[in-house]
């Protein structure tokens, strides 16, 4: 009960200072009078009964200091005592602190924000309850997009029945296009993107709605009334955040659609499933209606049981896998998935591509830190020549060297605390910035955010920082020998060398880091600029699609197919010729899927005659194009291109891209191995299908990976799933849009607003991610490279003022400006070559780390390195000669009679 | 003088200001060290200003209080007295230091044959 008691007293005393000092006070005085008298009476003179009470007192600040530390707290008294100091000295010199601060704070923020996105995007679980439940069930990669990455609807209700380990599976349509509702308010149709889910997709996922309800079974139903469920941001910006919208029905698609509900802000279909894309609404998909036919068209998402393992959920899968059919009604599709129906965590599928950059990007802003923590050692060094008297005083006044080097860590952390302040206002800007880039293709990226976690590691880094750009300098300054450094006066003398020669190291290893930086960062600048430059087997620029609406009948019921495309064509022609006469119009075309989009495949049509090999896994992926297509995106065609005359009663044609064509050539004889006007046929389909044409190969998946297979099938002959139109022209894609526009609205009034996007960006959303990091790591190195330029010039700087005499007696002895300058320089240049070679050799290491990261270049290419070596060459000379200026400049008398 | 006056030993300054005060009635804090001193027959190598350590540590735990008077000759002090809690805690530390010092009295009393 005492010590409870003492404690709640130490507090309280901690804050009563100034009252129990004064009363402390008090007590001493009426102690020393009262034996003053008892000295007097026993008949001491005066002096003496003075002299003899402060004798048997002792010390008298010491038994005050004695009763303080018996009452209050004084650790906390002490530390207070060292950041008041610690505010004072810095305070006292302005500019090393700005400074300091400065260094610090874009080494922490660039420190934080990188956190938050590695944060956001890997070490957060996604936002799901138990999202380490949910599983992404998808085939082994193939060659044939999406198809090859789907399932049919038979196989969806098999697998559900059929495995064990699930508590439920869902998952959504996966061949939805953007701008695929239309919807009119009056006015100009409103275009939007939904996604199909299946109606458990919800629950599965675990999300509640913000307002109103998300499906039940039924709305997933044949002939169910329809309903839509919006994103929480389409929402805001199309309904105006109506409080009310719930149970309102709107004309989309022509059907009068009840909003059944509003999603939470904190679920964002398109930062999770499909980065870079905006998704505004999702709708019931209906798995038994008309995509029943379709085949492949449903990805799975799985929950497992809890308890669950991945390996048994994997055993799980595979044996269902055989059961599950393409097609119930075709028994010879029976067994096509076995091997390919492979649960991964979710958030693998999510985020486990980036895994490794993110933790490049990591590495790199933990190297900016070490680079500024370095610096900040050779300024705190710096300053610790200047102070060393100072400290020795203290320490000669009875300061123990624990409370000196915690007087210094105290700065430290002062210095420290203020850089992390304004690297989290910096980081919090590019945080904020980088989470309205809705163009980069990063899962996720939306929910970017300063969270508890960042501000938590915003605190370690900075106690980190404080203890390793403070400890070196504390020690050495705590640790010099007192004489020596109070009668150390100035250059030559032992402390001032063996400062300089730790000030060397740490700029050695300074440049080090920053060409390790370099580097790293020079060669994801090459890929990338390789990856600018790959033959994408199509023209991006100048070119630019809209969504085209039209109806051709295609859904009614009862439908002729004759009639529909003959409608179609009709109407497409009216389009293709409206567009083509608008004034800087070059090509125009349409085609239904677009590259770098979606995709999928139909099968493998093989030459005539010739047995498909089995368990041919890759397809080539199919686009639905108008006659003018392939000019119109700017691809070399090898052949003739559809025309119109190509209708649904002619010889059926095709054109199908070059590395399909020699593909099919190595299964039989054409003469010059030339596909061009042969015959190939489809399995499932008996017609024979003409090669009008062979188109070079697109990157229809990812820029960086290999042009695929194509076969283009003409929309006068097959179904298209909704038209993209795609114009070429000299004109800019900003320039062309309203008159486009204009024409469409012209034919069809219920076209929609819909976009008019450039080719390119399709082309830039593709590679943004790689772009991203790129620019992330540059700017790092950037960083880099300025902090250690500075840290050359502040050691050289340094060294010329500690020199200031010599170089005055070399001057005085007769040595010429450019020897003076050529001397500085050189020591400059020779700290830099031996940090250049050191981290050349770790740039190689680093450069082999991160070798999966590259494109189309060597870890070891020649031009990075060669190149990084001369930059900071460059900047060395540089941060040299600014101090050699000066130290030319140093009239040998002034130097001689100063100090 | 000092060369034969006794160190005090950590804690011990307590006891004797608690014994002193359980004794004396209130006394200010010069009065404490006085009789401290004369009791030990100024044996103790006492440093008077250690007092108030002591005096803080005692009254922050409750065992004595404190309050200002006025000393016969009109001078004013501050004046300590124990509390009830305080002549508890005496009491415990006075069993304590017996029986810690009637051991070391038999250990340093133990002959070579290990008789007591």
């Amino acid at each position: 009960m005492g010590a409870m008691r003492e404690a709640v007293n130490r507090v309280r005393s901690f804050f009563g200072k100034q009252q129990r000092d004064a009363e402390l006070d008090a007590e001493v005085t009426a102690h020393l009078e009262l034996a003053v008298e008892e000295n007097l009476r026993q008949g001491m003179t005066p002096e003496e009964a003075r002299r003899q009470a402060l004798i048997r007192f002792g010390g008298v600040p010491q038994a005050k200091e004695q009763q303080r530390a018996a009452r209050g707290l004084i650790q906390l008294d002490i530390l207070l005592q060292d950041f008041k100091y610690a505010f004072r000295t810095l305070g006292r010199d302005p500019g090393f602190t700005v400074v300091a601060v400065l260094i610090l704070a874009l080494g922490i923020g660039a420190n934080i924000a990188v956190f938050s996105v590695v944060n956001t995007i890997l070490l957060r679980p996604l936002p799901f309850p138990n999202a380490q439940q949910l599983v992404w069930i998808a085939p082994p990669p193939a060659k044939c997009g999406m198809s090859c990455a789907t399932y049919s609807t038979d196989a969806y209700d098999t697998f559900r029945v059929q495995s064990r380990s699930y508590q439920d599976v869902t998952g959504y349509f996966a061949f939805s296009s953007p701008d695929n509702l239309s919807l009119n308010r009056g006015g100009a149709p409103i275009p939007a993107t939904s996604i199909d889910v299946i109606a458990n997709f919800f629950q599965v996922l675990g999300v509640q709605p913000a307002m109103g309800r998300l499906f039940t079974a039924d709305d997933g139903r044949s002939g169910a009334a329809p309903v839509i469920v919006l994103s929480d941001a389409w929402w805001r910006r199309q309904f105006a955040a109506d409080p009310a919208i719930v149970g309102k029905a709107f004309d989309i698609n022509g059907r009068q659609t009840t909003v059944i509900g509003v999603l939470p802000a904190s679920f964002d279909f398109g930062a999770v499933f499909s980065p870079g894309a905006k998704i505004d609404a999702i709708t019931p998909l209906d798995l038994y209606g008309p995509p029943r036919d379709e085949g492949n068209i449903i990805t799975f998402i799985g929950r497992l049981k809890p308890g669950i393992s991945l390996p048994q959920a994997r055993d799980d899968a595979a044996a269902a896998a055989p059961h599950m059919c393409w097609n119930n009604k075709q028994p010879r599709t029976c067994g096509n998935y076995k091997d390919r129906v492979v649960p991964v965590p979710l958030k693998d599928y999510v985020s486990g591509r980036l895994r490794r950059s993110l933790v490049v990007l990591w590495a790199a802003v933990g190297m900016i830190l070490l680079i500024a923590c370095v610096n900040l050692s050779n300024l705190l060094l710096a300053r610790a020549a200047a102070r060393g008297k100072e400290f020795a005083m203290r320490g000669a006044l009875g300061a123990s060297r624990t409370r000196i080097v915690g007087q210094l860590l105290t700065e430290s952390l002062v210095l420290s605390g203020a850089g992390a302040l304004l690297g989290l206002s910096l980081a919090w800007v590019l945080v904020s910035w980088l989470a309205h880039q809705g163009s980069v293709a990063l899962p996720l990226l939306s929910s970017l955010r300063i969270d508890g976690a960042s501000l938590g590691w915003t605190v370690l880094i900075a106690i980190f920082a404080a203890l390793l750009f403070g400890l070196v300098p504390g020690l050495r300054m705590a640790g010099g020998n007192l004489q020596e450094s109070l009668k150390d006066s100035g250059p030559g003398s032992g402390q001032g060398r063996k400062h300089e020669r730790i000030r060397s190291i740490l700029v050695v290893s300074e440049v080090a880091l920053a060409c390790v930086l370099l580097v790293g960062a020079g060669l994801l600048l090459h890929s990338f600029l390789k990856v600018l430059d790959v033959d994408l087997g199509f023209e991006p620029t100048r070119a630019a699609a809209v969504k085209v609406d039209y109806d051709d009948g295609g859904n009614t019921p009862g439908a002729v197919k004759a009639d529909v495309i003959a409608r179609r064509t009709a109407i497409f022609q009216q389009i293709l010729a409206r567009v083509s006469s608008i004034p800087g119009v070059e090509a125009v075309g349409m085609s239904d899927f677009l590259p770098l989009g979606q995709n999928r495949s139909w099968g493998t049509p093989f030459p005539k005659g010739v047995q498909p090999p089995r368990n041919l896994l890759s397809g080539p992926l199919v686009y639905v194009v108008t006659p003018g297509y392939i000019r119109a995106m700017g691809s070399r065609l090898h052949g003739r291109d559809f025309t119109w005359d190509d209708g649904p009663n002619s010889q059926r044609v095709v054109m199908i891209s070059a590395s399909f064509a020699r593909f099919l050539a190595g299964f039989t004889h054409w003469p010059n191995n030339d596909a061009v006007g042969q015959i190939i046929a489809s399995g499932s389909s008996s017609n024979d299908l003409l090669v009008a044409g062979v188109v070079d190969d697109v990157h229809e998946e990812s820029v960086e990976g290999e042009g695929g297979w194509q076969i283009y099938y003409p929309s006068t002959q097959a179904y298209p799933e909704g038209e993209q139109l795609v114009v070429r022209s000299k004109l800019t894609p900003a320039a062309l849009a309203n008159s486009v526009l204009l024409a469409l609205r012209e034919l069809n009034p219920k076209q929609p607003a819909a976009d008019f996007r450039p080719i390119q960006s399709l082309v830039d959303r593709a590679t943004s991610p790689r772009r991203f990091f790129m620019l992330l790591v540059a700017a790092f190195a950037a960083l880099g490279l300025l902090l250690a330029s500075l840290g050359i010039y502040g050691v050289i700087s340094y060294s010329v003022t500690q020199r200031t005499q010599e170089i005055g007696i070399r001057m005085a002895l007769g040595a010429t400006q450019s020897q003076v300058q050529r001397n500085v320089i050189g020591r400059a240049l020779r700290l830099v070559s031996i940090g250049i070679v050191a981290g050349s050799v770790a740039s190689l290491l680093v450069a082999r780390g991160i070798a999966a990261l590259l494109f189309a270049t060597a870890p070891t290419d020649l031009l990075t390195f060669a190149g990084t070596i001369l930059l900071l060459g460059a900047v060395a000379f540089l941060a040299g000669y600014l101090p050699a200026r000066r130290a030319s400049r140093i009239n040998p008398m002034a130097a001689l009679r100063s100090n | 003088m000092a060369e034969n006056k006794l160190d005090l030993l950590q804690g011990t300054l307590d006891i004797m200001v608690l014994q002193t005060l359980a004794t004396m009635g209130a006394l200010h804090g010069y009065g404490i060290a006085r009789r401290i001193e004369q009791v030990s027959g100024d044996t103790i190598l006492l440093n008077q200003g250690t007092i108030y350590a002591s005096l803080v540590r005692l009254q922050q735990r409750g065992w004595i209080s404190a309050a200002w008077g006025t000393s016969d000759n009109n001078r004013k002090a501050k004046y300590y007295s124990i509390t009830k809690a305080g002549r508890g805690q005496l009491a415990k530390d006075a069993a304590y230091w017996r029986r810690l010092s009637s051991v070391v009295d038999r250990v340093l009393a133990m002959t070579a044959e290990g008789e007591f």
